[in-house]
């Protein structure tokens, strides 16, 4: 016998629809719990942001009664180790293992970099918390939605805060020799420059430097202030080496957004008082969802949430409401993906929407570090509004322009 | 001027710190063959402990002791119940002190967070000094003094006392030292105690100049072997120098070409390793 074409269309229609009438028909009965992965590191050198990232999404968690959008949520969490192709591994346990639905992570740009064709392939709607510029620009990937900014996005209005409120003229540029760094210290040197000023001297430490004695003795003396943009400890010990070289008073010095983030000042003492720092949180802030969450996180962990909680707090808000007009739905990333576009989320650090290529479009704030009921806090003293990660530029133009680097834009007034 | 002097200050301090970091590893490669990678976590170690201690507000001498104690005690546990059963395999010995590193590394994140946590020096060390009207951090010149007088005080007993002379017999010939009656047994365990003191104190007393926090211990180890290769294998004397080689050619090379920075750090090791193999000092043993 002989089957004609139009017959076996037809039959395998039939056959594929029969196939997937079952898990319709299951999803649709009983309300399925949303699949949520967490790439974190829990072990390793970034321990402890990763351990902080677990601690701001449970947070969030329990405060919702376990639940985003109306779904029930089953976190399952994998530790990386802030390694990258163990990052790899454990997205592909926990895309085809777990089944997870939506995933938050990984913390580091290399892990992210390592994690992004798979990510892309499998479609997998992902909150990373790593900051590398392309990630949203020229090499977006259309399911990933970054919450927290790119390595400039804070640099940009630091820069102008600078030139005109600090009237700074002359700076140094001080950051770790990675992506990271180089990108955000371009983003401060393009912006500071177009203001006016003059970026007089720019260091990369290695990222692994454990002594900064052999950058310190070099610091240009004569600029009014020098910027840090270090990850990590980094900063914390920049800072303190920089005491002990007795430069405290002599130059000012302000910091990116991981340069004295809430880990790290808890360890401080009055060296990093007056210190002004940029980024896209604050545990000070006073809006309603913060203040509940930073209380929240201070009783159960006994301190004040960074960076790395807010991330995925904010991550976890903006998912609620995305799924909130999608209730009673069984999960589709396709919907999913939509309403993410189109939300304007309430979160710890604000407002919340996302540009066409899935950076966050939000505020930014200038912070000083306070003393307040005995321990160090950073606190709000400028707020910039709804910050792009173009900052005033036009994307296009943006984004014909190569990416922000060690080179690009160039130093055109470094003294010798 | 003062870039010159300031960086030369710079690079006796880091030299020192080097001294006492590399000094322990050469102790335990010259006579037990082995290369100890847990090396770099015991200077961890010493300093998370002292961060420890001078934080519960012990003074900071009380924190260099019970740092160098209680690396001391973890080295010659090690030695005894680990090292001791795969003798003659310095193959599995040496991966036998990487697993032990990678445990300590995980302990210590357990044990103390990953969280960055400063090692207070004592008050009078705290401030910067005066020096020729530029001002340099009195903590680092006195890591320098210490360096010296650690140098002097392992140059004594390895010369002057009998627990060196066993060491250095040892050391030349380990077959002929038990011939005459040497117990290598508890010369091992001694010297393993004495290299993995070494380094805690040298953790104590770089942690605040460098502070504890996880991933110190894998900044640290690879100095401490461009220190001992440079210097050759089982000379102490090599170490020292080599051990402030390194200091210069480091801060020397961050400041002038920090583009260059790695490069220029390893770059001796590998003339020495290619040139001269048995390092700066080392003996042509047989």
């Amino acid at each position: 016998m002989t089957i004609d074409r139009r017959s076996f269309i037809a039959a395998a229609a039939t056959a594929g629809a029969a196939l997937a009438a079952p898990s319709l028909v299951r999803s649709q009965g009983t309300a399925e719990p949303l699949r949520l992965g967490l790439l974190t590191a829990k072990t390793g050198p970034f321990a402890s942001g990763g351990l902080d990232m677990e601690r701001g999404l449970h947070s969030y968690l329990a405060a919702n009664d376990q639940r985003l959008g109306g779904r029930k949520v089953e976190l399952i969490v994998a530790d990386t180790g802030g390694v990258p192709s163990s990052a790899r591994t454990k997205t592909q346990e926990l895309v085809e293992r777990e089944r997870a639905q939506v995933l938050m992570g990984p913390l580091a740009a290399f892990e992210a970099l390592a994690t992004d064709d798979y990510m892309r392939a499998r479609k997998i709607p992902v909150f990373p918390v790593a900051a590398a510029e392309d990630m949203t620009q020229r090499k977006a990937n259309p399911w990933l939605f970054r919450a927290s900014s790119t390595s400039a996005q804070c640099a940009h209005p630091l820069a102008d805060y600078c030139a005109k409120k600090l009237k700074y003229k002359r700076m140094v540029l001080v950051a770790d020799d990675i992506a990271y760094g180089h990108e955000m210290t371009a983003g401060f040197q393009r912006v500071f420059e177009e203001a006016g000023g003059k970026v007089v001297q720019k260091l990369f430490p290695p990222l692994t430097a454990p002594d900064y004695g052999s950058f310190l003795a070099q610091l240009n003396r004569d600029a009014d202030a020098v910027f840090l943009g270090f990850a990590g400890s980094n900063g914390f010990r920049f800072i303190r080496q920089f005491n002990e070289y007795g430069l405290r008073g002599k130059l000012a010095l302000v910091g990116g957004m991981t340069a004295l983030d809430e880990a790290v000042l808890r360890n401080m003492g009055d060296e990093a008082l007056g210190i002004v720092t940029v980024n896209w949180y604050s545990a000070e802030l006073a809006n309603p969802v913060n203040a509940k969450f930073a209380g929240a996180f201070r009783k159960a962990y006994g301190y004040d949430p960074g960076f790395y909680a807010a991330c995925t707090h904010v991550s976890a808000s903006v998912l609620d409401a995305a799924l909130e007009p999608l209730k009673g739905q069984p999960f589709d990333r396709e919907s999913l993906r939509t309403s993410l576009q189109k939300t304007n989320a309430s979160t710890a650090r604000g407002p919340v929407k996302f540009d066409a290529w899935g950076n966050v479009v939000g505020n930014v704030y200038v912070r000083t570090v306070e003393r307040k009921d005995g321990r160090l806090v950073n606190s709000i003293i400028e707020t910039y509004p709804d910050v792009s990660q173009f900052w005033t530029y036009d994307p296009k133009k943006f984004l014909a322009e190569p990416v922000y680097s060690r080179d690009w834009p160039p130093a055109r007034n470094l003294a010798a | 001027m003062q870039f010159w002097l300031t960086q030369t200050l710079n690079s006796l301090a880091l030299g020192g710190l080097l001294l006492l970091l590399s000094s322990g590893f050469a102790l335990i490669f010259g006579l037990m063959r082995i290369a100890n990678l847990t090396h770099g976590a015991l200077f961890m170690i010493g300093a998370y402990v002292a961060a420890s201690v001078a934080r519960a507000g012990w003074g900071f001498a009380m924190a260099v002791v019970l740092a160098g104690l209680a690396t001391a005690a973890i080295g010659g546990l090690f030695e005894r119940l680990v090292l001791r059963r795969l003798a003659g395999n310095a193959q599995a010995q040496v991966l036998a002190t990487l697993g032990l590193s990678f445990i300590a590394a995980d302990l210590c994140l357990v044990l103390w967070g990953g969280d960055p946590i400063p090692v207070s020096p004592p008050a009078f060390l705290s401030g910067p000094a005066s020096l020729f009207g530029f001002s340099f951090p009195s903590y680092r010149l006195a890591v320098i003094a210490v360096a010296l007088v650690a140098a002097v005080v392992l140059y004594l007993l390895l010369e002057r006392t009998r627990l060196g002379a066993r060491i250095r017999a040892g050391v030349d010939d380990m077959p002929m030292a038990r011939a005459v009656g040497i117990r290598a047994s508890a010369l091992f365990t001694s010297v393993f105690c004495l290299g993995a003191m070494l380094a805690g104190l040298g953790g104590a007393f770089g942690g605040p100049m460098l502070s504890a926090y996880p991933g110190l211990d894998a900044d640290m180890l690879p100095l401490a072997l461009i220190v001992v290769i440079l210097g050759g294998v089982g000379s102490l004397m090599g170490t020292f120098i080599a051990s402030f080689i390194i200091g210069f050619v480091y801060t020397f090379g961050t400041a002038l070409v920090p583009d260059l920075a790695y490069v220029i750090l390893f770059l001796p090791m590998i003339l020495v390793l290619a040139f001269r193999p048995t390092g700066l000092l080392g003996g042509a043993r047989a």
